[in-house]
């Protein structure tokens, strides 16, 4: 079982709005899965749907061998309760597009907020843990600053260390860099490229293509709701097989 | 300010400073015109009160009247009770109205119809006239009562002002709690917390600035509105200084004197309202606006700065 998450016939629909139209995929173990697409083709979905943010209305989604969001017994699933998905989300770090920090809360504050509130953790141990962490995404002088007072590239860094906080063994980020100014997205490409060299299983919705390329293990291109074209990052990029992909990227690139 | 853009370095002194101009300014004829009408017509009111048949001394003597005293002890008491009810019971009720439960959602949305769509003082009536409805109370094993004998005035008067305030603070609760962006629930349910932690970490402290202004003005209103419970037997301030009048005569100077009183307590609670926006502002901003003292503190220096650079 070294399929971190398996997507198999993923549907998605919001009222009568099909989103998802049946993916199928799989992010191995400790690998980096870069998903790209045009906008509105239902990455963010699919990636909400990972931690269960949205509820997947057909197929299934399974994290780390386990059934997202259901328990199946016999042929029958039954929803999860509130505490249980709460849960299993301990597990999965999520970055968004707009960092959603914190805003009454410091760096410091925003790190150690989870820890000590979802698992418990003794305050002292949660900010010692949490000045580290800050320290390791390069912004341990920054520990005392509210949200208002950072960068949008510092706050996604602070983000990054908040996720980090509850040790998941998934990371999930939704356009990390988007927001940002081209020359603070260096700063934060850095941080994830650390983050991928110590193992952890990324699923990364970017339109860095340069990040994809030497950092990302797989790749998929999305449109439409459903997986186009999926391989090696360096093989899609430079040799598109579909006439959609090639238009994306002659778009981006 | 000035020293600070004076002060240049010898090499980069432009070689002729451009001059500052000295403007005639614009008159604001207006200005002087509304402030002598506004004298003026002081003055005929200060005039026509003097001429009036008013008692002034009463006013000191009572001033600080044990009653008085005693009254503003009551009307105090009351205010900070009721707003404690209304403020909790509104964010219950603005947290029901919300969820997606539609049992609790109705019940809540029942309630702010309910106490929102009938005024307070026929509450307070219905409240004091309930032992005519009901001759005891009985909850059970735990208490046991005639109901006049547990239906105080002073319950009357804090049931009737809470349960009619919270109608009003849910709704403020609830704009608060609109006000917070989903991304916010969203960032915290992606880290396992739970609806209950996420709202009491994340969504409730940030909708306390959209919250308290308006609370602010809830508390003083409160403060004002405490003067009706005298229809129920509740003697706080304005009662007492009603009896005060008639007794000694001074009818129209206790009037004065409460309206006194009543002014000076709603001014102290909008200092406070002031500090309490200013903590709950933390982070929004990227500097916290400076407190009254700070700013005397700061234009001390700016005048002193000029002094001190020469
Ligand atoms: N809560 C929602 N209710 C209704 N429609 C939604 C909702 N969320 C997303 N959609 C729709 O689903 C489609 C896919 O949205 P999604 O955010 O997944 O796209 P995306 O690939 O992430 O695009 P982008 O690159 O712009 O972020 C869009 O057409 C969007 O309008
Ligand atoms: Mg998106």
């Amino acid at each position: 079982m070294n399929a971190m998450v398996k997507a198999e016939n993923v549907h998605k629909s919001f009222g009568h709005v099909e989103v998802l139209k049946g993916i199928d995929l799989e992010v191995k173990q400790g690998e980096v899965f870069c998903l790209i697409g045009p906008s509105g083709s239902g990455k963010s979905t699919f990636l909400r749907c990972i931690n269960h943010l949205e509820k997947v209305n057909a197929g299934r989604l399974y994290v780390d061998g386990e059934l997202v969001g259901y328990r199946q017994k016999g042929d029958k699933l039954h929803e999860l309760k509130d505490s249980e998905v709460a849960l299993k989300r301990r597990d999965i770090g999520m970055v968004f597009q707009r960092f959603n920090l914190f805003p009454h809360m410091t760096a410091l504050e925003n790190v150690m907020e989870a820890p000590v509130q979802v698992k418990g953790e003794s305050k002292a141990a949660a900010r010692e843990r949490a000045g580290a962490l800050l320290e390791r995404v390069g912004l341990a002088d920054k520990a005392g600053n509210y949200p208002s007072q950072l960068s949008g590239g510092q706050q996604q860094r602070v983000a990054i260390a908040r996720a980090l906080a509850m040790e998941p063994k998934l990371m999930l980020f939704d356009e990390p860099t988007s927001a940002l100014d081209p020359e603070l997205v260096g700063d934060v490409l850095d941080v994830m490229r650390d983050l991928a060299e110590t193992g952890m299983t990324m699923v990364v919705v970017t339109h860095e293509m340069g990040f994809a390329r030497e950092v990302g293990d797989s790749l998929v291109f999305m449109d439409g709701g459903v997986v186009v074209e999926s391989g090696n990052p360096r093989d899609v990029l430079t040799d598109p097989q579909h006439e959609r992909t090639k238009s994306f990227l002659s778009k981006v690139l | 300010m000035t020293v600070d853009t004076e002060k240049k370095g010898p090499e980069d002194t432009p070689p002729s400073a451009p001059q500052a101009i000295k403007a005639v300014p614009v008159r604001h004829y207006g200005r002087y015109v509304s402030a002598v009408v506004a004298l003026a017509a002081l003055g005929a009111i200060v005039f026509a009160f003097a001429q009036g048949e008013i008692n002034w001394d009463a006013i000191p003597e009572y001033f600080f009247d044990s009653r008085i005293v005693g009254g503003m002890r009551e009307t105090l008491l009351l205010t900070v009770l009721s707003m404690a009810i209304g403020v909790a019971g509104g964010i219950l009720l603005a947290v029901m109205r919300l969820s997606k439960n539609p049992v609790t959602s109705s019940i809540a949305w029942f309630y702010i119809w309910f106490f929102r769509g009938t005024p307070v003082l026929v509450q307070l009536f219905v409240w004091f006239n309930l032992g005519f409805v009901f001759e005891y109370i009985n909850l059970g094993p735990i208490y046991k009562d005639e109901w006049s004998d547990f239906m105080t005035p002073f319950l009357t008067a804090l049931l009737g002002l809470g349960l009619n305030e919270a109608a009003y603070m849910a709704e403020i609760c609830r704009a608060g709690l609109l006000a917070v962006d989903e991304g916010q629930t969203e960032a915290a349910h992606a880290l396992g917390m739970s609806h209950s932690k996420t709202l009491r970490r994340v969504v409730l402290p940030q909708a306390m600035r959209v919250i308290v202004p308006p609370t602010g003005n809830e508390v003083i209103n409160m403060l004002k509105t405490t003067s009706l419970v005298a229809a129920v037997q509740y003697y706080e301030l304005l009662r007492n200084a009603q009896d005060i009048g008639q007794s000694s005569g001074a009818t129209v100077e206790v009037l004065f004197l409460a309206a006194t009183w009543y002014l000076i307590m709603t001014s102290i609670l909008s200092v406070g309202q002031y500090y309490l926006e200013r903590y709950y502002a933390r982070g929004s901003s990227r500097q916290l606006p400076p407190t009254p003292w700070q700013k005397v503190k700061a234009n001390m220096l700016s005048l002193r700065r000029p002094e001190v650079a020469r």
